[in-house]
């Protein structure tokens, strides 16, 4: 299969990549960049292990092929602390237990900040419909749930 | 080993000069949240894939004639995004607002959803009950087809080979007319319908003057249920109308058994659906 | 026990695993990767039944980019032996038959073969060119079909035991177990009031997010490196030594952090094919599973099919109890039977019992453990009847279950005199939540369930290494799936009276810690921690010794106190206290390196009690069940790491939910799984549910230091339950049969409608 040549961002750096066309983001991204945060746990989109964001909005990369990507900017799990800090989110999930065996973890991490980055002040009901496409079958998403509206108050206190 | 190619068109003429050359072994690449699917499951492997998001027509919003044009593969965040769209049709908004997941969201299509075709398509009811027109591309040119001509039976739709859908057109909105669309699933996200209702209906004062009717999942293809849109048009939506409504909904059914649900559930939920959708509908167009 | 003052055990540290597992660094069983690594992939029957009568994998073996294949031929042939995976039994012959078929695939699903090639892409492309001829059978799915006369018999050398005399002819059933305590037929006899119903479970999955993943590297010398996704790699280590003919020394297994268990990864699949193709191969070899591979040939739990039948007089007392449990073992012998049999009426003090079990095997995968395995299933009918019992004598449920409580004294009846238990401290903390006292809203209902699990001990190796600075490092070899490693780094700081900071556990590979045992039954906290516990104490042994020679007094006037060696009193001497970091940093020249070492089989696992209440609503024109309010109270001996623990009793609580509202194996006609995928196996989502209240009952575990007891199983085992019984209060609607899903209920309303409304 000739493969394709894609040159594009990933966590605010260039990239270049070759890929089959028929290859996922989640395979590029895991197999030929290294990086091996964002997780399958179906490939089908079912689950949301693999959430990335794509030109800043939410998607499953299992779901996106590589060869989509020319002149995309992707951000991955691996981008969300900033050098050695670790995002709000990050702390938070860590402080409050919102993680058990922690592989859907990347992938709540993303979509989470993915939600407030769209609406810093959302009620339960809106984090917990926001993230119906990330499974977790350790926590029953009690300690995520909370552990997002915590950083929102917090992070709306620092605002102001 | 069959060699898959992957283009990115700039416009619809390359494209649809792109599917003629592949001789039907091409597929459109919106969202890709179906195609990737089927094709990781080795349902479906195309000879090339023809992605149209550099395509502007079919990644616009436009506001014309009064109504909207909705270019087939824009994303369904961004149709929940689009104010004007949301406050004129929102059934037709939160139907495709339901395709998945947030991640699905992000990248799916009401085109895509239109031509995958599954009985069970979120948006195809609610589109169905706004009248929504298709204009479609192919070799031969332009046409349009109303959306409830567009399904053909599960999996297949009446496009011709090498057409491509290029935008969904709703009309523009009477006063007082409002849309709902319901479906129900198991869990509160993340499932296929069980059945999906679309009603769209104009009022006056108390009473409804038109109403149309879009069941999904309980048959090969979407229905419009002319049937049950007469049953609430010229009524004043009382239980009576509402019931009588609901019958011809189970009456118009033909579902099957499935994994998701028994033919007897799907012919009683159908009916319950479009009360509950077309009062949803009324309190929307400010009528109830 | 009085309440011991802990300063470190029972705060809520950051876990040691924390940033790792927030940034995406840490690394799961995919996630590893070696140079020349080649792909695995396995080809799987395509039918329930049938026997295998040729399999040319020439073709295969001949397309260039593949190194190497494998079938059954390439395992070592087993013996007729049982051997301990988790907490289940399973008979070696049997393993490396599920491992790859030998003489019939048993399932759709069944691995037959399995190649490994240079890509993905060749590697399948490999396993359509592998002929297998099939002679295809009749098959059989369900539980009670396959116990009938004239099923399709799946293994012709199967007789059922436990049946006097021994039959003669091959059953379904490979097992019938009883359990007896006094006289049934008697305590009936005096009863006045008896409730009997017959109940189904389907078959459910684990469910981890995380599929079964492993990479094999065979060097040319034998040995062998092989990462792996496992509850447990030293019990993985042994399955592929006995299976490959290796001895255990040849094989080193590291565990890879693991995206969940529940019990589904304390068995092998993919690791001895990809061991052996690496061996045939020369290259390592990376075998990760399809999401729908998990669900078809994984090991999903029992089917079942139960009846149970209660004896009470008017004044709540159960006089007798009676059932039977038929509970399918999936293609080879082994269900949770025994357990659940165990478990059934283990929170009742009941003089007379008869429990009657059957483990029946049918076309279907293997199961495996799945949290508490069997209890979950016996609990679903025994607990729904004592609430219909309740409802009978007109008694508060949870008024009924305190009447009848087992304590400590209680006689099982299955034998075990039961220690100090909190049962009804658990009960009467549900009784006194705000949740329990608040009445529920109106159209809504209340649902109450009791669950019990053994918890267990086993056999656990551990170390304590002191660093030259006097930090400390902890070594256990148990798979950390639930946060047990800070828990474990816990109880060390707390023994040795160090920082938290200073202490940091690992989790060492097979060649570096000795034997532990799989990271189930709930016994990690209880055994690992009782293992680090006297690593420690001998860390402390040891530093007290050399504070008494530097002293020149017995060692026995030396304390230990807030991680520093003292003298006893001041009748002693005075001395300057010396510091972990302070003798440590002499140890050269005091003898040599501070360690500890421990190995164990920890006794004296205290049994858990849970008690779930939940408030429901449903929507009676579609069947849907809304969890309004949901409360997990369970004895938790001593909580080590309080969110960890409470994070075990959300997480079970919320399996529960999905096993009594939508999770069910869905077949078809030809015996093959149609929802294989998390589309239409439906596990519930953030949206399903509200927040999950916990209480925390702290009733210590005497036998063990710090009270602790398993926690980790007990929460999935009431949640069923307590959501058919709020249902029944909701609509006056019994449901018998899991899972509760829309249409079922909605047809299960609709035919009682008539009932209903009549009453």
């Amino acid at each position: 299969m000739s493969r394709v040549h894609v040159s594009a961002v990933v966590n605010g750096e260039p990239v270049e990549f070759l890929c089959d066309p028929t290859q996922t983001l989640l395979d590029v991204l895991r197999d030929q960049l290294g990086l091996t945060g964002s997780k399958e746990g179906c490939g089908s989109g079912d689950c949301g292990a693999c959430s990335v964001t794509i030109d800043g909005r939410l998607a499953c990369a299992c779901l996106a092929l590589g060869a989509e990507m020319e002149g995309c900017s992707i951000g991955t799990i691996e981008g969300l602390a900033q050098g050695d800090q670790l995002h709000p989110l990050q702390k938070k999930f860590v402080e409050a237990a919102a993680l058990q065996c922690g592989v859907c973890t990347p992938g709540f991490l993303v979509a989470s900040k993915a939600l407030l980055d769209r609406n810093p002040d959302p009620t339960e009901t809106e984090i917990r419909y926001w993230l119906a496409g990330n499974l977790c079958r350790c926590t029953g998403y009690d300690k995520i749930v909370r552990a997002v509206m915590e950083v929102a108050a917090e992070m709306k206190e620092t605002a102001r | 080993m069959q060699q898959t190619t992957y283009a990115a068109p700039r416009s619809l003429d390359e494209a649809v000069g792109l599917m003629a050359a592949a001789g039907g072994a091409a597929r459109i690449l919106a969202g890709g949240t179906d195609l990737l699917v089927q094709m990781r499951a080795g349902s479906l492997a195309p000879g090339a894939i023809v992605d149209v998001k550099k395509i502007a027509e079919m990644t616009t919003i436009v506001e014309e004639a009064g109504g909207f044009r909705i270019g087939a593969a824009v994303n369904a965040a961004e149709i929940g995004e689009h104010d004007a769209l949301r406050r004129a049709w929102p059934g037709v908004v939160e139907a495709i607002n339901l395709i998945g997941s947030k991640q699905v969201q992000g990248r799916a299509s009401a085109g895509g959803n239109l031509c995958n075709a599954s009985p069970a398509a979120d948006s195809a009811p609610a589109l169905v009950a706004a009248g929504a027109i298709l204009a479609v591309q192919g070799p031969k040119g332009r046409r349009q087809l109303p959306v409830e001509k567009l399904h053909a039976g599960p999996g297949r739709t009446m496009l011709e080979r090498g057409e491509i859908l290029v935008s969904i057109a709703l009309p523009a909105r009477p006063a007082h007319s409002g849309d709902a669309y319901l479906r129900l699933i198991p869990r509160t996200e993340m499932d296929i319908a069980v059945v999906g209702c679309g009603v769209s209906l104009a009022m006056e004062g108390d009473t409804c003057v038109a109403a149309r009717v879009g069941l999904g999942a309980v048959a090969p293809t979407v229905m419009l249920v002319e049937a049950a849109g007469a049953a609430l048009a010229g009524s004043r939506l009382d239980e009576a109308a509402l019931e009588k409504a609901a019958a011809a909904c189970r009456a118009a059914c033909r579902p099957i058994d499935d994994k998701r649900g028994t033919i007897a559930y799907r012919t009683k939920i159908a009916g319950v659906l479009v009360k509950r959708a077309a009062l949803i509908a009324a309190r929307r167009a400010g009528g109830h | 026990m009085s309440a011991r003052q802990f300063k470190v055990v029972g705060t809520r540290p950051s876990r040691p695993d924390g940033a790792d597992k927030v940034t995406g660094r840490a690394r799961f069983g995919a996630d590893w990767n070696m140079p020349g690594q080649l792909v695995g992939r396995v080809l799987r029957s395509p039918h329930a039944h049938a026997v295998i009568e040729s399999i040319d994998a020439s073709k295969a073996a001949a397309l260039p980019g593949v190194k190497a294949v494998v079938t059954s031929a390439d395992f070592v042939e087993q013996e007729n032996r049982i051997v301990p995976a988790g907490e289940m039994q399973v008979n070696l012959r049997d393993v490396t038959r599920n491992v790859m078929a030998r003489e019939k695939a048993l399932y759709h699903g069944h691995a037959v073969a399995a190649v490994a090639a240079t890509t993905d892409a060749i590697a399948r492309e490999a396993l359509g060119l592998v002929e297998v001829r099939y002679r295809v059978l009749p098959h059989v799915v369900d539980v009670e079909d396959a116990m009938k006369p004239g099923a399709p018999i799946l293994h012709d050398h199967l007789r059922t035991d436990g049946v006097e005399p021994r039959p003669t002819e091959p059953s379904n059933v490979a097992k019938r177990i009883d359990f007896a305590k006094g006289d049934a037929a008697k305590g009936f006899a005096v009863a006045e009031v008896v409730v009997e119903r017959r109940f189904r479970t389907a078959p459910v999955h684990q469910g981890y997010i995380e599929p079964h993943a492993c990479l094999a590297s065979a060097a040319e010398d034998g040995q062998v490196q092989l990462w792996t996704t496992t509850q447990g790699h030293f019990q993985v280590r042994g399955f592929c030594s006995r299976l490959l003919g290796l001895e255990t020394s040849q094989i080193r297994v590291m565990a890879a952090e693991i995206g969940g268990g529940f019990g589904g990864k304390t068995v092998v699949y993919l690791e001895p094919v990809a061991v052996r193709l690496s061996q045939k191969a020369g290259r390592p070899v990376k075998m990760v599973m399809t999401r729908e591979e998990v669900f078809r040939a994984s090991g999903p739990t029992s089917g079942s099919s139960m009846r149970v039948k209660l004896g009470a007089t008017r004044d709540g007392r159960i006089v007798a109890a009676d059932a039977t449990f038929a509970l399918q073992a999936g293609a080879f012998p082994g269900s949770p039977v025994g357990p659940a049999s165990m478990c059934s009426f283990a929170c009742y003090d009941i003089d007379n019992v008869k429990v009657e079990g059957f483990d029946v095997v049918s076309n279907r995968p293997k199961v495996a453990a799945y949290r508490a395995p069997g209890a979950p299933i016996s609990a679903w009918a025994v607990e729904s009847t004592i609430d219909i019992l309740a409802q009978e004598l007109g008694m508060d449920p949870i008024d009924l279950r305190l009447r009848n409580a087992a304590k400590e004294g209680t006689k099982t009846h299955y034998g075990p005199t039961f220690n100090r238990i909190g049962l009804v401290e658990a009960l009467e903390a549900a009784k006194a939540s705000e949740h329990y006292r608040s009445p529920p809203r109106p159209g809504t209902a209340r649902g109450v369930a009791a669950g019990f699990w053994f918890n267990v001990g086993a056999d656990s190796s551990a170390a304590a290494h002191v660093g030259e600075d006097g930090t400390v490092t902890v070594i256990s070899g148990n798979p950390d799936i639930g946060g047990s490693r800070a828990a474990l780094a816990m109880m060390a700081a707390e023994e040795l009276g160090i920082p938290y900071d200073k202490v940091r556990p690992i989790i060492a590979d097979t060649a570096s810690i000795g034997f532990n045992f799989v990271t189930g039954g709930s016994r990690v906290t209880f055994a690992n921690g009782l293992a680090i516990i006297n690593s420690v104490r001998e860390v402390i042994a040891e530093c007290r010794r050399r504070a008494a020679k530097l002293w020149e007094v017995e060692p026995d006037a030396v304390v230990w106190e807030n991680g520093e060696a003292k003298p006893a009193s001041t009748n002693v001497g005075t001395f300057e206290p010396l510091s972990l970091a302070k003798l440590a940093g002499m140890a050269g020249k005091m003898g040599g390196p501070i360690n500890g070492h421990s190995q164990i089989n920890a006794q004296g696992a205290g049994p858990g009690f849970g008690v779930h209440v939940v408030d429901v609503e449903v929507d009676r024109d579609t069947g849907i069940v809304t969890i309004l309010r949901y409360t997990s109270v369970q004895d938790v001996g001593t909580a080590i790491h309080p969110s960890y623990v409470e994070g075990q009793m959300q997480g079970g609580a919320v399996q529960g939910v999905g096993w009594a509202l939508n999770e069910e194996y869905i077949y078809d006609r030809n015996g093959k799984l149609e929802n294989a995928g998390f589309l239409d196996y439906r596990m519930p989502v953030a949206s399903d549910l509200p927040m999950i209240e916990t209480i925390m009952v702290e009733v210590p575990n005497p036998t063990h230091p710090y009270g602790v007891r398993g926690v980790g199983e007990v929460p999935i085992v009431p949640p069923m339950a307590a959501i058919g019984s709020a249902i029944a209060r909701c609509t006056g609607v019994r449901m018998t049969n899991l899972p509760m899903s829309p249409p079922r209920l909605s047809a299960a309303l609709d035919a009682a409608a008539p009932r209903l409304a009549a009453e």
